[in-house]
């Protein structure tokens, strides 16, 4: 499996990874090599398997359903790099 | 003998009969982490909390008239890993973009230990979100082994990405220190610096508060310098934890008392597939006395067959990837951490992101992203949930004709800094021992067991049933006694 420029920039955008043009090349190189070397698993026989999904076979637990709030509108503020009135802020996003 | 050589039950013991103090204690492995900044194992330092709580400690105890129960460990000085959540202290997990960052909330495996009386030196450095076998990826520079080889000063890694903790530990700033694993950070960098580490079944100790890596893989344990220390420290850091949905709600048992048992009649497994190409011949050696220890201590040696070990590596390097970039989506400059401003909303984001993480966090997310993308999820996430599937059979298949696997633990001893940094590949095959038991969420231990030509620790791994826990705990203190390890790194603090 090998990975071009192209595709590095088009997974680097759904990452949400500002990438350079050089980084962009370098990355293919490496992430090509690292696909070649997962590749290995398409030999093995799968037919039947079901994925892992839990290595315990745990049952999650249900709780009641009522609300926990040990933390106030500060606290979760508080490491925000920008704030305003009691809000997280980000550049306007609606025109 | 200095204080910040006694184990962590030595120290209890002074500490119940009115021997030393916590406060003694505490200052004298705070003197040491000051004596040792060079080795860089803390991100941050916390000596007026610890002499707080050693001294709260002390006056309660004293109070009392120095009788009554004291807790599990109580006045016990600890490291904690920098990824677990500390109130009012900054966590970082190794990475600029948390740089700053300061919980309100503690997770539960440090919350455990503080209810049990233990004190906190400081925060230790790791890998940056804990990925990494060498701890050279963390944003705050690598952690330097304290360990030289014979005739060669180059400075060593300590492994990773749990490095700060094995560092402080085997340097004697900390009896003990707090780990995770997720496919061998607690148990390679145990064996590169020839201390002990433990990592129990996945779902022992809740993952709450732990900056996640990869949720289905991430687990806590516990690093010392004896097999008896990782099971007092345990003990206390397990337990369930409504918090965590993948917390199991099963008893914890008396760890600590499980060192004692015997291992006679015991059914120690030989994985004839971990016979690796390549594999150092001291590395091997090792592992055949290893076979001969327990044989001497009337256990029976079985050799067993764990066919899909050979794809254990490339399944580790699919799933984990798939789950960092799925977790570390939430870094996204708007709620905490590094903000990094651009034009636009997406702007910030890449930008805040290329700024923040480094180069393995990186590769890690771009290659998870894409293995998770649209058209390549069967192809890569679901095949290697079902080769995962495969290799946790091997297991379960492997455990119905022994009791315990032992294996070595990696398959080199420490290697200097920057020696492998330049091919990914080459690093990851570090964990080539250690990762099949975590995609089975399987209990191991690395125990010191010997040395290398240069001088260097090697350890040895053994894997239990889930849960059991208890079985490992009494192997280990069966090599522990047959190994009788006692060098000690060249760098010892104060």
């Amino acid at each position: 499996m090998s990975l071009d420029a192209a595709a590095v920039a088009r997974i680097a955008r759904l990452a949400r990874i500002r990438v350079t043009d050089d980084e962009k090349t370098h990355l293919a190189s490496e992430l090509s090599q690292v696909m070649d070397w997962i590749d290995q698993l398409q030999s093995v026989d799968t037919d039947g398997v079901e994925p892992l999904t839990s290595v315990v076979g745990a049952r999650l637990k249900t709780r009641a359903d009522v609300v926990i709030l040990n933390v106030t509108r500060d606290d979760v503020l508080a490491n925000a790099p920008e704030g305003m009135a009691g809000f997280f802020t980000v550049p306007k996003v609606v025109e | 003998m200095s204080l910040t050589h006694l184990t962590i039950a030595e120290s209890l013991k002074k500490l119940g009969s009115g021997e030393i103090t916590s406060a003694e204690l505490t200052e004298a492995h705070l003197k040491a982490m000051e004596g040792a900044r060079a080795l860089n194992a803390f991100i941050v330092e916390t000596p007026e909390l610890a002499m707080d709580q050693a001294k709260a400690v002390d006056a309660k105890w004293s109070k009392a008239g120095g009788k009554g129960e004291r807790k599990p460990l109580e006045g016990l000085p600890l490291a904690i890993k920098d990824l677990f959540c500390t109130k009012g202290v900054q966590t970082t997990a190794g990475s600029k973009i948390l740089e700053g960052f300061i919980p309100h909330y503690e997770s539960t495996v440090t919350a455990n230990l503080w209810r049990d009386g233990a004190v906190m030196l400081g925060k230790v450095n790791l890998d940056e979100f804990a990925m990494g076998s060498s701890n050279m990826t963390s944003a705050f520079g690598p952690v330097e082994s304290p360990w030289k080889r014979r005739g060669d000063n180059r400075p060593l890694v300590p492994g990773g990405s749990s490095g700060g903790s094995a560092a402080a530990v085997a340097a004697r700033i900390a009896p003990g220190a707090t780990g995770t694993d997720t496919g061998g950070s607690i148990r390679q960098p145990a064996a590169f610096c020839g201390i002990v580490g433990v990592k129990p079944t996945y779902g022992r100790c809740s993952r709450w508060g732990v900056v996640a890596f990869a949720s289905s893989l991430d687990q806590a344990g516990a690093f010392a310098r004896t097999v008896e220390d990782t099971a007092i420290m345990l003990g206390s850091m397990a337990g369930y934890d409504p918090q965590d949905s993948t917390s199991v709600d099963v008893p914890v048992p008396d760890y600590r008392a499980a060192t004692g048992r015997s291992v006679k009649g015991l059914r120690i497994g030989i994985p004839k597939e971990y016979r690796v190409d390549g594999m150092p011949g001291e590395i091997d050696a090792l592992w055949r006395q290893g076979e001969q220890w327990f044989r001497d201590a009337g256990a029976e040696i079985v050799e067993i067959s764990l066919p899909h070990t050979q794809y254990a590596l490339a399944t580790y390097y699919i799933v984990a990837p798939a789950e960092c970039s799925s977790n570390l989506a939430r870094y996204d400059g708007v709620r905490y951490g590094l903000r990094v401003p651009g034009k636009d909303l997406t702007e910030q984001y890449e930008a805040t992101r290329a700024e923040g993480f480094g180069a393995e966090v990186k590769r890690r997310i771009l290659i998870g992203t894409y293995v998770l993308s649209a058209g390549y999820f069967d192809a890569y996430y679901i095949k290697a949930q079902k080769v995962r599937a495969l290799i946790a059979r091997d297991f379960s298949d492997a455990f119905k004709s022994c009791d315990l696997i032992l294996t070595p633990t990696a398959p080199s001893a420490a290697f200097a800094l920057g020696e492998k940094s330049d091919d990914p590949i080459a690093m990851y095959l570090n964990d080539v021992f250690t990762v099949p038991a975590s995609l089975a969420g399987l209990p191991g231990i690395s125990v010191p067991a010997g040395l290398d030509a240069g001088g260097l620790p090697l350890g040895l791994q053994l894997i239990g049933r889930p849960f059991d826990e208890e079985t490992v705990f009494a192997g280990a203190a069966a090599l522990e006694k047959a190994a009788a390890f006692s060098a000690v790194p060249q760098i010892i603090a104060a």
